[in-house]
């Protein structure tokens, strides 16, 4: 017997992105009724019965719904909190794709207001999809830009209080008091009946996109059980009693039948395009010091926050410099001011650099022992491994030298005990594999310490006495 | 439990059910409900009473997971 089959569209059939041992492939990480499920697979048929999904941008915002690249098989750039308008902008301008910018109340209300407002301003092609469950979902259910007055939530425990907190923001009477926008409306998750409002809403703004005729902006109502501690029935009928009071569920704007496509200059990428624009002619060609036989050398040095990894790395990068050679230093760190693990990124190069990112570096500097777990295998093979011999023993990938300094030790046998991160850039220097020559270092040391004169001769001895020690003592 | 396949008739995916209770709410015909078996995720699945099911797809589009049901209506 033949049946028709009523299922999802638009929505890859696995999830694989979710990690592996997943003991539900194709099950989504949201909670239990959460309204982001129901609005992604309407916005998935839509996209699969308008022929959209080879030409839509899905912008995914920072909120629950980060991880819509896991679900919608279509194009995807996730962005920084509250900023897919300014993607969305430079993807619509640049291109020819149907852009869709995916966000809750927390990016787009609260820290991405003025995009949004400044992007439905300009009429940009963006199909927004604004989620509104009046509450911070994946930080744990603080207040939002579109709490209701009197609601409860972690961080209102007495209910918002307008006359400190203010009352909700009203997104789409906000939009809808702009001239640009095509298409503005409210709709709701929580019923059938609202259900089928909401589809047919998201069918039109993404038909609209797919006519280029400007921005659409839909805000959706919708459950958030967790965060709003009511099972899904209750959140429902509390969005349909006391959600919809505060937040009318209605159009407020549609100019679909007047408005007309928007072209757009064609955008060209080609060198020579972009030569001018940025008026290369003007610079002086870095080019002729260009030096092919120099080769390149990647270092990766890494360690606790305050144990001078980045600092390192900026002497190893003025080294380069003073003697002309290409260079890039580009650090990774965590929030932490201190005690947080840290790494930087050198290379050094005879030519242009492309990308500053170590990922297989000749020489991995690892001041602890996290570090040196964490980096030792990506070391190419022939490369070299300097730690601190504080650690202990330690082993080392097969392939690769190992070369422990007793950097404290050194420094202070060279009469100088603040000075072992000088030891290490001296065994550096001697190890040869920065390429670089000691007039290098010893440059790079003045200008570390050209505030501190007295200290130049001082640390050029701890340098040369990490020199001698390599001498006699790595093979 | 057998299922009429002449009629229209949901297909649950017991694995991917959170048993949100979503669907069991707005079935106008109230033939799903939540049952009594734990999946292997520690959650009761929705199950549909084996009858009575008019391929109205309100559970389909109420339901939040993209693969925990979908709706079979056989060709007239």
């Amino acid at each position: 017997m033949t049946e028709r089959i009523i299922r999802t569209k638009g929505i890859y059939d696995k999830f694989p992105r979710k990690g592996e041992n997943n003991p539900a492939p194709s099950a989504t990480h949201y909670c239990p009724g959460c309204g982001h499920g129901v609005l992604h697979k309407l916005i998935g048929e839509a996209l699969a019965d308008l022929e959209l999904q080879d030409r839509a941008v899905m912008i995914s915002p920072v909120g629950c719904a980060v991880f819509a690249y896991y679900y919608f098989d279509c194009g995807n750039i996730q962005v920084a909190h509250g900023r897919a308008p300014a993607v969305a902008t430079g993807v619509s301008r640049a291109t020819d794709k149907v852009v869709i910018s995916y966000q809750g109340d927390g990016d787009l209300a609260s820290i991405g207001l003025n995009e949004t407002l400044q992007a439905a301003n300009r009429g940009e092609k963006i199909a927004v999809f604004f989620v509104n469950n009046t509450v911070y979902g994946m930080t744990g259910g603080q207040m939002a830009p579109t709490t209701l007055v009197g609601e409860k939530t972690v961080t209102c425990p007495d209910g918002r209080d307008p006359m400190t907190q203010g009352y909700p923001l009203h997104m789409c009477e906000l939009i809808s008091s702009l001239k640009a926008p095509v298409f503005v409306e409210r709709v709701a998750l929580s019923d059938p009946k609202h259900i089928r409002g909401a589809r047919a809403a998201i069918r039109k703004a993404l038909q609209i996109q797919k006519e280029g005729k400007g921005y659409t902006f839909v805000e959706v109502l919708s459950p958030c059980p967790t965060n709003l501690g009511k099972s899904s029935v209750l959140n429902n009928e509390w969005i349909n009693e006391e959600m919809a009071k505060e937040f009318p569920i209605q159009n407020f704007r549609d100019r679909t039948e007047e408005a007309q496509p928007i072209e757009r200059a064609k955008s060209d990428f080609t060198d020579e395009a972009l030569a001018k624009a940025f008026d290369l002619a003007s610079l002086p060609a870095t080019q002729e010091n260009d030096d092919p036989n120099f080769g390149e050398a990647q270092v990766k040095i890494s360690g606790f926050g305050g144990q001078g990894v980045l600092s390192l790395g900026t002497m190893l990068t003025a080294a380069a410099q003073a003697v002309g050679k290409q260079v890039s230093w580009y650090p990774s760190y965590g929030p932490e001011q201190r005690g947080g693990t840290s790494n930087c990124s050198v290379i050094v190069s005879g030519e242009t650099i492309g990308s500053p990112v170590v990922y297989h570096p000749n020489l991995l500097v690892a001041l602890n022992r996290p570090s040196l777990e964490k980096f030792k295998n990506d070391v190419v093979p022939g490369g070299t491994i300097m730690y601190d011999s504080i650690m202990g023993d330690v082993e080392i990938p097969e392939g690769v030298r190992g070369v422990a300094v007793p950097a404290q030790d050194l420094a202070d046998a060279a009469g100088n005990p603040k000075g072992a991160n000088t030891i290490m850039f001296g065994v550096m220097l001697e190890l040869g594999i920065t390429r670089l020559p000691a007039e290098a270092f010893k440059r790079a040391l003045e200008a570390q310490f050209a505030k501190k004169p007295k200290l130049i001769p001082m640390n050029i001895e701890v340098l040369e006495y990490a020199r001698k020690w390599v001498r006699e003592n790595v093979k | 439990m057998e299922i009429d396949k002449t009629k229209p008739y949901p297909v649950i995916n017991s694995l991917e059910c959170k048993s949100c209770g979503r669907c069991v709410d707005a079935c106008p015909k109230k033939v799903l409900s939540i049952g009594n078996v734990l999946n292997a995720r520690g959650y009761k699945a929705a199950v549909y009473a084996g009858e009575g099911c008019i391929g109205c797809a309100t559970c389909f589009y109420t339901c939040p997971e993209p693969h925990a049901l979908e709706i079979h209506i056989p060709a007239k």
